[in-house]
Parts: C-alpha cells; structure tokens; sequence
C-alpha cells in the first residue's frame, strides 16, 4: 500500500492555510502567536516530504533550523507577551494599537 | 495499513487545527496545536525522518509548548471577546485563507505525476547521515544558529526582567 | 513472519509486561512505606497480611471505592483528563525498555516489547509530554496551591530536562547510537569493568542524570511541585479517588523507568557484572532468565538509593533548586560532553 507524496504536500497546505486564517480571525495575542507556530510546522512537513521525494536529507536538516528559530521566537515572542500584559493588562491586539503608553 | 495509518494522523493533524481555529480559549487552542505536532511527528515517522520525528516531540511538544502553556498559565488569559477588529479580520481572513488553499492545493494535484509514491520503510534516515551532512556541510549555518540562540537568550531575559 | 501471530504475541507481551509494570508500581510503594519506616524508626504497614504485603491491595480498593469529587469552578474536560496523561506517559516509557538479553521467540523479541532504533529518545520524548499532566492539573483546579504547585513543578521539569538530555550524550557518543539494546551491549564485554559507570568514566554523568531524574520525578528533596508544608498537596490537591490513584500510580511509574533507564546506560543493563568469570548455568531458561535477574536486581537497588535519598535529606528552596540546575548541573553536563568527545576522539 502507498500513499502519493503529493498527499502530504495538500496536508502540509492545508495546515498552513489553517494557519493564515487563525492568524488573521484570532483576536488573542497567544492565539495569534500559536498560529505562526502551525504555519511553520506546516512548512516543516512539506520539507520533510521533498527530502523523502529527493533522497536528500538537507530538507530534514532544513526543519532543524526552523526548529531553533522557532524556539528562539517562542522565547523572545512570549517574553514580549508578558511585557505587554504588564503594560497594558489585556492580550487583545486591537487595544495595543498604540506605540507608546 | 500505510495508507491507513496516514489518514488517520493526517485527519487528527487537520482536526487538531482547526479546534486551534474554532476555540477562544488560548489554553484548548495550545493543546490542540500539541495534538497537531504529536501527529506530524508520526507523520515524520511514516516519511522514515525517524529522528526528526523523536526532535519533534521533545523540542515542539515538550519545550516550546510547554513554554507557551506556562505563559497562559502566568497570565490567567481568559476566553477572547469579540471587537470591532474581529468583524473585518473575519470578513477579510476566510476567504483569504481559501484562496491561498485552493491555489496551494491546485499547484500540487497539478505536479502529481512528478512526485514519488511513499511506501513504509523504504527509505528510513540513519541518524550519522544527518550529523555528517549537518556538522561536515552545514556547520557554519550551525555556528550562525548558536549566536541566533545566545542573542534570543539574551532578549528574553532583558524583556522579561521587572523594572528597576 | 505471520502477521496474525506477530500481532496475538505482541499484544500478550504487552499484556504481562503492563501486569508486571503495574504490580511492580504497587509494590514499591510498600517498599517505600517500609524502607522510609524503617529509617525513621517504626514498623511501617504491618496489619494487612504478613509483614503488610496486602498492603497495596487494601489501598487500592480504598481509593477505588472513593467518592470522586470535581470541584464546582473546575475546568472539567481538562481536569478529568490531566490524571490520564500523566499516568500515560509514565506507562509508555515502558514499551522501549529492554529487560533481558536479545533472545526471539517465533520472529518475536521476547524481552522487549518494541525495539525501535531510537528507544533513547523515545523515552526522553515522551516524559517530556508528561510534564502537561501536571501543568494542566494545577490549571483545571482552580485553586491557588494547585497553580502554585502546577507552575513550580513546570518550570523545575522544563529546567532540569536540559540537563538530563545532556548528561545522557556521553553514553550515546561512547555507544554510537541511540538504540537501548546496541548501549547495553557497547557495555557488555568484560563484566563491571566495562560498564559506562566504572569503565567508561561515565559517572560525572551518572550523578547529573540521578540529580536530574530526582528533579523531573517530583521525588525528595526535589519535591518542591508537592510541598505539603507549603501547598498542601500540590498540583494534585483536588484530585480524589482513582485520579488521585492515577498520579500517584503516574510518579512511582516514573521512578522505575528512570531507574530502567540509568541501569540501562550507566549499569549494563541485563548483563552481569562478572562478565565471563562466572559459567553459564542452568541452559536454555537460565540464559534466558538470568539477564531478566540481574535486570531486576539492578532496579530494585536503584529504587532503594531513591527511597533512601527521600528518607535522608530535607527538601531544597525554590531558588536553590533553580540555581543549582542551571548554575551547577548544566556547565557540568556540557563539561563532561566535551571531556568525553575529547578522549574519544583522540582515542580513535
């Protein structure tokens, strides 16, 4: 039994539109954030499934370093979070519309 | 049984997704993201990225989402309320989004015949291939990502730290 | 190989293995009352059976018969399922572990329920998704000792999983992967002498990995996510009847695949300490079933060592704790990684 690897290429679009959509809807600063992490999983799959197409592994080596950005990002990104909830006291991003307080 | 064990985590990873898109808890949201990255893990595993899959868990499951549970723990955030911004984010979001899905979708049904067939166990990673590949080829962008890490490090604890 | 037969074998394998796994988890539990008794003077379980071997049963049809309470504000769904995830991670751990030499039986190993080549990381994994039990207990709760407790054992796990990750790579680079069974079997050659601890100049990394797995188990002096002088229970202060049972069936779990785990890597494993001095007695079955002994031995000795440690020292502050894991275990672990890489590779 097989499967097309253009199957985990749909997968991998569809995740990612998923992505964009709550990115765009969601109001939550956390939620936002989340959908960023969905899209570059999204992403990471489609890597994958061309490193299995080309019998390369540079595509998998590619989704390491998405891996160390994004746990950089989670970092720095959550850090801004809580700076912003201890300035503002609320998560929604549409009452930290201003550039100073 | 290939076939079956895709659909099955490729239906968790899409179902997983959209509880993320649906909820307005930030918590049912996170764990629903966990559900999705756990089974692209298994994903991975069917793609024979055996030890990417085993990254996977323990870098996006068990630091970076814990990291993100942690902060909404912290925070108390609580179910996100309506607004004006949401009304016009949801008019121009969803059919953005479907666009974006439909042309994503028609450009890989379209190059289907170029792309392989998967079967299980035919082409598994040996976990030396990938170091040589990383630490021979790769190491200066290597190198570059540990400052990335130091200089991340360094902004959060500078961001987080309270006021003196 | 039949598929029919691969699957009715594996699937009897994983049914004694969890039989197994669960009396053991029981048992150590009287083990721990009896130990910690008797360090501090007094008898320990004594009523039920003789010498209180009952024990384990009379307490779980105690906390089975129980009324199961949910608190009024609690966030019920994931309340209800923070118990399971906790107790499932634990359990899954075990389904990598080895626990006797490489012996097949109709295509099927016998004494490991599923030989992955990545078993290392497998368990590190999947005790790493165990931290959500706690963290979404403490949530769900509603109550401010279970956040307190939720939000301590969260951090000191995220905290201490580096160094644990860490002090494991020596091993790995000695063994040259990531397969439980080739590890055990990198130890295998003369006895004791070739064990990571004494021959491979592991044990640097040994008393990081103990430290680190004493943190990560929740277990004294580490016990900080639980201080009942301070938040009552802990994370699992609401929790009653079999979701009580649950998480501590969940923390004993986890202190013997930790204890598996540093048998496996720094112990050789199921191989016995006197190499090839000893003869090979009793035949088929003693080769089969001396392994699985020295195994179980092993274990038993490593779960002692915890009930001792628990008995004998008093439990860290929260600053110390953090300090000490990222201050003191962290730098060693990178040390000895780059100590050990060093020696191998002008070994080689």
């Amino acid at each position: 039994m097989t499967v097309p690897l253009a199957y985990y290429l749909v997968l991998s679009a569809v995740l990612f539109s998923i992505g964009v959509a709550a990115f765009l809807i969601r109001r939550n600063i956390i939620t936002v954030f989340l959908a960023i992490e969905l899209m570059l999983n999204a992403v990471n799959l489609a890597f994958v499934t061309f490193a299995h197409q080309w019998r390369i592994v540079n595509g998998q080596i590619f989704v390491f370093f998405v891996m160390v950005v994004a746990a950089a990002e989670a970092a720095v990104g959550l850090a801004i979070i809580i700076t912003i909830f201890r300035a503002r006291n609320t998560l929604n991003i549409d009452q930290v519309d201003l550039m100073k307080l | 049984m290939y076939l079956a064990l895709f659909i099955f985590f490729a239906v968790l990873c899409v179902a997983g997704a959209l509880n993320l898109l649906l909820q307005r808890h930030p918590i049912n949201s996170a764990l629903s993201l966990i559900v999705v990255m756990t089974s692209l893990a298994v994903l991975y595993l069917l793609l024979g990225a055996q030890f990417l899959a085993a990254v996977q868990v323990i870098v996006y499951s068990g630091a970076i989402m814990v990291l993100f549970t942690f902060v909404i723990m912290l925070l108390n955030a609580g179910r996100e309320e309506h607004t004006r911004g949401s009304r016009a984010a949801f008019l121009v979001g969803f059919p953005g989004a479907a666009v974006l899905l439909a042309l994503l979708v028609q450009i890989f049904l379209s190059a289907r015949g170029h792309l392989a067939q998967a079967r299980l166990g035919e082409y598994v990673t040996a976990t030396h291939t990938l170091s040589s590949v990383l630490f021979r080829d790769l190491l200066l962008p290597f190198e570059v990502t540990s400052v990335l890490i130091l200089i991340a490090i360094l902004g959060a604890v500078a961001l987080a730290r309270k006021e003196p | 190989m039949n598929l029919l037969t691969f699957f009715l074998l594996s699937l009897l394998k994983i049914v004694v293995v969890l039989v197994i796994f669960l009396t053991a988890v029981a048992y150590t539990v009287l083990l721990e009352r009896k130990l910690v008794g008797r360090i501090q003077n007094r008898w320990g379980p004594s009523r039920v059976g003789p010498f209180g071997l009952l024990q384990p049963l009379a307490d779980g049809a105690k906390l089975f018969l129980k009324e199961d309470l949910i608190p009024a504000n609690a966030h019920r769904p994931l309340f209800v399922l923070a118990p399971l995830i906790a107790l499932a991670c634990s359990l899954i751990s075990i389904a990598v572990v080895p626990f006797g030499a490489p012996i097949t039986w109709h295509g099927v190993d016998m004494f490991q329920i599923s030989g992955v080549h990545i078993g290392l990381l497998v368990i590190l994994g999947v005790t790493s998704v165990g931290v959500y039990g706690i963290a979404l207990s403490g949530w769900s709760s509603n109550n401010k000792y279970s956040l307190l407790g939720a939000l301590r054992g969260s951090a000191q796990i995220i905290s201490y999983e580096l160094a644990l990750g860490l002090s494991l790579i020596g091993v790995v680079l000695r063994a040259g992967s990531f397969d439980l069974r080739t590890i055990v079997e990198s130890q295998a050659a003369h006895g004791l002498r070739s064990w990571n601890f004494f021959g491979g100049y592991q044990f640097v990394a040994f008393f990081i990995y103990l430290m680190a797995a004493y943190a990560e188990t929740n277990r004294s002096p580490f016990d900080l996510p639980e201080a009942e002088s301070e938040l009552t229970a802990g994370y699992h202060t609401e929790y009653s009847s079999m979701k009580f049972a649950m998480f501590f069936m969940a923390e004993y779990a986890n202190m013997i695949i930790v204890a598996c785990v540093a048998t496996l890597l720094f112990f050789g494993g199921w191989t016995s300490p006197f190499g090839s001095l000893l003869p090979p007695i009793g035949g088929a079955v003693g080769a089969a079933l001396l392994p699985v002994m020295w195994f179980v031995l092993k274990v038993f000795c490593f779960l002692c060592l915890y009930i001792w440690v628990r008995g004998t020292l008093p439990r860290f502050r929260y600053d110390q704790l953090m300090r000490f894991g990222w201050k003191f275990l962290m730098p060693l672990a990178i040390a000895n990684i780059v100590v050990t890489s060093l020696c191998l590779a002008l070994v080689a």
